[in-house]
């Protein structure tokens, strides 16, 4: 394939259009996310966030639009975009009567890594999550904090360019979620683009870039600073409500 | 190929520790088939049966001493009259009613026609007929004899005899039937349901979509989602012969080789069938209703209890796209007559397409979506 220039958008996303039916899950999307950066996804719930998501992750076909991942086409390329991301959906979805280790085995092993390749990269990450003790534990015995960073860990098992990551700290305590960032800063400084969701407002400070959707559309785009200069707020959270109530659609 | 047997690692991890599932794999159908080719039997040991003796002659007595003798019928009253013999039937404490005219002994003494009349219960229709056709053997018997002894003149040995010889069954045991059809319709049970309720459980906890979102290819899905029930339920196919070697005496009379080659290819049919399900089916529910519906239906078309032969013209159509009947009848011919490749070489060749269309088939189904 091509050789991307490095200021080429690794996520290029033109008038994304998703219709079910009548209803448009997300309404003339636009815009582009660099190599390294920490873009975050904001929205009410039902906004088209996670439809967005997973188009981006060839799990579903847009309507209308045009859009690259890491240089490829979502229409005729989804297989290829595969190979290059990362996703961790909102529902846990590693495989509870597996070991830690043999989730790290399993999907290292479909993403085609080899086994000293496999072996190698759960050593580090495990010991890079101080959690090489439970290894062979079988995962329902794994509180949801721990399970939600061994998640991350397995996305980013064969080292993606993009990671994309759907709610990754609903329902963990503050003191993991922390830990999560600090997580995710460390892929982002070794060139790994995060695309992530969330509804937690202090974590979209964390974010390099935001945007807001509301109703399907983007309403707002720019870093968490500006963001606040312009809606004349102190929070991302006054920002947030002062969109999301203006489409009078939110609860 | 590492992908796809990293897939049936992670498959058989699962089933292994699950405490549930592996009992059920290997156990319940052990079990099932030692009960069913107990009790799935057509054979009649112990036919209930009512006298109306209206006669009360020696001859009467000898007829009603026949009936004693014999070990398919007990005799359970002496009814007085016909009414009360079908009050017997009716409450279903009697199966059948022999009624014996009054005057029969004379009749029969000057050589004139007499009847003996005979009620049988035929709600179930293939039972009754089976009563009926004892009841006449054993009066028919009687006859010749009436008439070899009355008029010793007459040379009724003239008379055409048959002898029977019943082969490939010679003790005309109904296990011998039945236990090659329960083989086959306990590795259909197998195969369908761990395949149609395996991708639908990895649908309903999430996981489906983790694996839609890697580079995985379509078939080393597929394969490696089906080569761990395919070994299962071989595996369950050979301990099940060995239990009919062991337990009913059944060894198997054509090649071994020759029944698990085919067997290998009937349960790709099967795996694709529950595969097929799968991919239509969101949740486990529904995969199970979509599962019996089709088995339900297969099973007893198959003819598995009655011959395929009997049933009606369309319903006979509806078999060709039945896959248990294919092999029941292979099954039963290698197991029990030998047969050899040559004999069902064209129900194999029915199987293999068969199993190449549902494949395929269920492959194209399946989308890597979310």
């Amino acid at each position: 394939m091509m050789k991307q220039s490095v200021s080429e958008p690794v996520i290029k996303v033109r008038n994304l259009v998703k219709k079910f039916g009548d209803f448009v899950a997300n309404d003339h999307l636009s815009f582009d996310v660099q190599k390294g950066e920490i873009f975050g996804f904001l929205g009410a719930n039902g906004a088209g966030k996670t439809t967005a998501i997973k188009i981006l992750c060839g799990l579903q076909k847009p309507t209308s639009g045009e859009i690259q991942v890491a240089g490829y086409d979502v229409y005729t390329q989804a297989e290829l975009i595969k190979k290059n991301i990362g996703y961790m959906s909102q529902r846990f979805s590693m495989y509870e009567d597996l070991s830690v280790r043999e989730n790290f085995q399993f999907y290292g092993g479909i993403y085609g890594l080899s086994g000293s390749e496999i072996k190698e990269r759960t050593k580090e990450m495990l010991e890079d999550l101080q959690m090489t003790h439970i290894s062979n534990k079988i995962l329902r015995e794994i509180p949801l904090g721990w399970k939600q960073k061994l998640a991350f860990s397995v996305a980013m098992v064969h080292h993606p360019k993009i990671v994309f990551l759907d709610e990754p700290t609903g329902g963990v305590d503050p003191i993991t979620r922390r830990q999560f960032w600090e997580m995710i800063y460390t892929a982002a400084d070794k060139g790994v683009t995060v695309f992530v969701t969330t509804h937690y407002m202090d974590e979209a400070e964390y974010c390099g870039r935001v945007s807001i959707m509301v109703d399907g559309r983007i309403e707002a785009l720019d870093s968490p600073e500006a963001l606040k200069k312009n809606y004349n707020s102190t929070t991302m959270n006054d920002v947030f409500i002062k969109l999301a109530r203006s489409s009078g659609n939110t609860n | 190929m590492r992908i796809i047997f990293y897939i049936i690692q992670k498959e058989f991890r699962q089933i292994f520790r699950d405490k549930v599932m592996l009992p059920i794999i290997i156990v319940i159908p052990m079990v099932q088939l030692l009960i069913l080719s107990y009790t799935a039997t057509f054979e009649l040991k112990n036919t209930l049966i009512s006298i109306v003796d209206h006669d009360h002659s020696v001859t009467s007595r000898e007829l009603i001493s026949k009936f004693k003798g014999s070990s398919f019928f007990t005799i359970v009253s002496f009814e007085e009259s016909y009414d009360s013999g079908i009050e017997r039937i009716k409450s279903g404490e009697t199966d059948q009613l022999l009624v014996i005219e009054s005057d029969t002994e004379k009749k029969l003494a000057r050589a004139e026609k007499t009847t003996v009349f005979l009620v049988t219960n035929a709600i179930n229709g293939s039972a009754a007929s089976l009563m009926n056709a004892y009841a006449v053997a054993i009066v028919t018997s009687f006859n010749q004899e009436l008439i070899a002894e009355t008029l010793p003149g007459i040379q009724t040995a003239a008379a055409i005899q048959t002898e029977t010889r019943h082969w490939y069954n010679p003790r005309l045991d109904y296990k011998t039937y039945m236990v090659p059809g329960i083989l086959v319709l306990l590795i259909t049970l197998i195969g369908m349901f761990l395949s149609g309720m395996n991708i639908v459980k990895e649908k309903e906890l999430g996981t489906i979509e983790q694996i839609n979102v890697t580079p995985i290819k379509k078939y080393q899905f597929m394969i490696g989602k089906l080569l761990p029930f395919w070994i299962i339920a071989m595996f369950e196919l050979i301990i099940g012969l060995g239990f009919a070697r062991l337990v009913f005496g059944i060894a198997v009379e054509g090649n071994i080789a020759l029944l698990l080659s085919i067997a290998s290819v009937y349960l790709l049919v099967v795996l694709g069938i529950g595969l097929l399900v799968s991919t239509i089916s969101d949740t486990m529910q529904q995969a199970m209703f979509i599962s019996w519906f089709f088995l339900v239906i297969f099973i007893l078309m198959s003819g598995l209890f009655t011959p395929v032969e009997s049933m009606p013209e369309w319903a006979q159509w509806i078999n060709k796209i039945n896959p248990i009947s294919y092999f029941i009848q292979i099954n039963r011919m290698i197991m029990l007559k030998g047969s050899s490749f040559k004999d069902v070489a064209e129900l194999f060749y029915a199987l293999c397409v068969y199993a190449v269309l549902i494949l395929t088939f269920a492959v194209k189904r399946y989308k890597k979506v979310a």
